[in-house]
């Protein structure tokens, strides 16, 4: 299993130092990017291909709070399985139907607005959980219910968008 | 045999050594090229020092394809065979292109991109195309003094997979390198950005003759990164022309006109919009072929209004992107005006208004994505040294995905993903002894494939029979530089592999394009062989030279072995170079690509390892 940490030569840790990473991400592009090979022969505009692919899967996992807990834990051995484990809290679960039943009845961009507000402020407030939970406390299970939970988030927050573009 | 070039790592190439190589836009209305020369970015103008070339196209039975300014001279007393907006076409099929009925011409609807009944013969909107950028090609050519080693040609961002490709292959009939396809703001950006030096987050908005892109960009020192890009493909300035005229129509109560009239009162409409974008009200007349007169006035209120939905259009696609790229309108540091359609006040005025600040227009909106095009070929064309060259970030504009059950879609990579990208995904079979399976590759944002654009069906055959769910296909998107996606399908469980390459064509298979090439006017009237000899020739002469230059800088990541395994290769090809047997030198050059294959792949991992040690030297 690739280490996309190493690939950037960066700390395996879920607080992530994000200049230090967009830093790393530039300075390799610059290298291998096909702008460069533009005009080498095949084997190099390949291999170039090959690597900048590579680099560019490596930033979006590590720059997603969902992936990069989930590449995490993977490192650890730990399967978040967001397809098979779908067994949630219950009040989690009742939480998550209210906001679905408040996105239904927004019908307008200042009550969508609202609603996006306090869920990115839960989201926040649960990347802070995984951070502890993966970084300080190193219990990987835990982490790996809110990583869960962090998912459910994500896949609302979508939905938000969605509900935004049909109002337009 | 070539000499034995030595120079440092780095070092510029000799000022002879230096490669022509230009920037297209090719354009719904106007097309242009230009080129770097001293460092400066310049619109290489006609003989008669006009930059710009209509994109018009006139096909007779006798005579050769005229294109341009000529060719717009024929287009109301033969607007069949006289093809205007042919980007509109690009990658189309019939039933998706807008206003049909309005068109003067005769459609041929073929699979995948509809076709053009001329006087001669059926065209492919591919093939009108290649005409535009031949006069082009031949332009530069002249201009410069020699052949081309490269262009980049600029599409729309929000071009789909087969308006892409379509424009590829219309560059390669033209016997054109085509070193990249680069987005049109993007490309704005470039030329705008090195000119002022900005640094930031800017927004182009680019509303061109037939299309609208929106793109958000964060420049910084040496890297112009795409955050989010947005539009409509299907949005113009010849959509205010169509507009005016509607207006016209029914203003002066016409009845259904001749191909002729509408073309002629098209025209009209389209000189009073340009008009009015700096005049209050003007006339609009025209003596149809009935012998009728129209007079109609219009003031420059009217038309804003008859346009309002038109502009309000643009402001969801404006939206959408600053949302993609978790932005708020107050943190966009200033909006890029490109394409003439953006001269129109209403324009300006409504993207003033949402942006809370007023546009940046002080590059020529008709120029600009030239030279940024020209600029980026300078660079992929190896001509600036490396430190003095940027690094462009750009990313697709529409997810791509496959068709599930019930005709939904499957997102396998999502819009405004950073290219060069890949994504695998796995499937199975539903059946015991299943030994097949079929894909249905779609692209577009919405839920229901029906309401997405197909790019490609495909079905991976020779799996071997397993019980159901066993099987283990492996489909992998993978999307180049270009923004051009390659599928591929692979069945894991077992030894033995059934692999499948689909690349969506459109309707233009590779033979297609072959047999385009061969009828192509200029290619007909060359030797075949002598062409093939002489692309051969600089193909592998580049590769010899890439090849050397990679030994002299890295030759320590090669064991003494496979040195003298590639320098035999080299050898070989050399040795063939000034023959004329074409086929033995692409044999040669093959050869040689896959001599260096773990060659080029140790350096990339170098080139990675080196960027490292550099940051943390820099960080100290």
């Amino acid at each position: 299993m690739q280490n996309h940490f190493d690939l950037f030569g960066l700390p395996p840790k879920y607080s992530l130092d994000k200049a230090a990473l967009e830093r790393a991400y530039r300075q390799i592009q610059s290298q291998v990017h096909p702008d460069r090979f533009a005009h080498a022969g095949d084997a190099e505009r390949r291999a170039s291909l090959q690597s900048t692919t590579r680099v560019n899967e490596a930033y979006e996992v590590l720059k997603s709070p969902v992936q990069r807990a989930r590449h995490l834990l993977e490192l650890q051995g730990v399967d978040v399985a967001f397809e098979t484990n779908t067994a949630m809290p219950q009040d989690f679960l009742v939480q998550q139907m209210e906001l679905r039943e408040a996105l239904e009845e927004a019908k307008d961009s200042a009550a969508l607005d609202s609603l996006r507000g306090n869920l990115r402020k839960e989201k926040r407030r649960l990347e802070e959980e995984i951070g502890r939970a993966i970084d300080e406390r190193r219990d990987y299970p835990a982490a790996a219910g809110l990583v869960r939970k962090l998912q459910f988030l994500e896949r609302l927050d979508e939905e938000i968008d969605a509900a935004y573009e049909a109002i337009e | 045999m070539a000499l034995l070039q030595i120079s440092e790592p780095g070092m510029s190439p000799a000022p002879h050594a230096r490669r022509l190589a230009v920037g297209i836009d090719l354009g719904t209305t106007n097309s242009l090229v230009a080129t770097v020369r001293s460092g400066v970015p310049v619109v290489l103008p006609d003989h008669l020092g006009r930059p710009l070339l209509p994109s018009v196209v006139y096909f007779s039975k006798e005579k050769e394809a005229e294109v341009g300014y000529a060719a717009q001279a024929r287009q109301t007393d033969d607007p069949q065979n006289t093809i205007v907006s042919v980007k509109r076409f690009m990658g189309r099929g019939v039933k998706d292109v807008a206003h049909l009925e309005s068109a003067p011409y005769s459609f041929v609807d073929a699979p995948g991109m509809l076709q053009l009944r001329t006087a001669a013969g059926v065209k492919s909107p591919v093939e009108v195309s290649a005409e535009i950028l031949k006069v082009l090609r031949r332009r530069a050519e002249e201009s410069l003094g020699g052949e081309l080693a490269g262009a980049v040609i600029t599409v729309p961002a929000y071009f789909d997979e087969a308006q892409r490709q379509a424009t590829k292959d219309a560059g390669r009939i033209a016997g054109l390198n085509v070193l990249r396809l680069l987005n049109e703001p993007t490309a704005a950006a470039i030329a705008y950005g090195l000119e002022n030096a900005s640094e930031g987050t800017y927004a182009v908005y680019d509303l061109g003759g037939g299309t609208f892109d929106l793109s958000i960009l964060r420049l910084s020192k040496g890297v112009f990164e795409v955050v989010a890009t947005s539009g409509d493909s299907m949005l113009g300035g010849d959509d205010f022309d169509q507009r005016l005229f509607c207006w016209v129509v029914e203003n002066a109560k016409l009845p259904p006109l001749q191909p002729r009239d509408m073309r002629l009162l098209q025209m009209k409409a389209r000189e009073a919009k340009e008009y009015l974008s700096f005049h209050s009200q003007t006339n609009i007349s025209a003596k149809l072929s009935t012998g009728d007169f129209v007079d109609v006035r219009i003031d420059a209120e009217t038309f804003c209004s008859i346009t309002h939905t038109l502009v309000q259009k643009t402001l969801g696609p404006m939206r959408r992107a600053l949302r993609d790229a978790g932005l708020t309108v107050e943190e966009i540091k200033g909006v890029v005006m490109v394409g003439g359609a953006t001269r129109m006040p209403q324009v300006q005025r409504a993207v003033g208004e949402f942006f809370r600040r007023d546009p940046l227009n002080n590059l020529d909106p008709d120029k600009v994505v030239a030279l940024g095009a020209a600029m980026q070929a300078d660079v992929l064309a190896g001509n600036k040294p490396q430190g003095e060259d940027w690094l462009l970030l750009d990313v697709i504009p529409l997810s791509l995905g496959l068709e599930t059950m019930g005709g939904l879609g499957e997102r396998i990579l999502p819009r405004n993903t950073t290219i060069p990208a890949a994504r695998a995904q796995e499937f199975t079979t539903f059946k015991d002894g299943q030994t097949g399976m079929s894909f249905h590759v779609v692209q577009g944002e919405r839920e229901l494939v029906s309401d997405c654009r197909s790019l490609a069906r495909f079905e991976l055959k020779g799996i071997p029979p397993m019980a159901a769910g066993a099987a283990r296909v492996r489909v992998t998107f993978q999307v180049d530089a270009d923004g051009i996606l390659i599928v591929t399908a692979k069945e894991l469980s077992t030894g033995a592999e059934a692999a499948v390459t689909v690349k969506p064509s459109y309707g233009l298979a590779d033979a297609d394009v072959e047999r385009m090439l061969r009828d192509s006017f200029e290619h007909a009237r060359e030797d075949m062989h002598a062409r093939a000899l002489a692309e051969h020739r600089v193909e592998g002469q580049r590769l010899v030279e890439a090849t050397r230059a990679a030994l002299q800088v890295d030759s320590p990541l090669l064991s003494s072995q496979e040195i003298q395994a590639i320098e035999r290769t080299m050898a070989n090809l050399e040795k063939l170079l000034p023959g004329t047997d074409h086929r033995a030198i692409k044999q040669a050059s093959d050869a040689l690509n896959r001599a260096t294959e773990e060659f080029a792949a140790r350096r990339m991992d170098q080139g990675v390892k080196r960027a490292l040690a550099g940051r943390k030297i820099s960080s100290l």
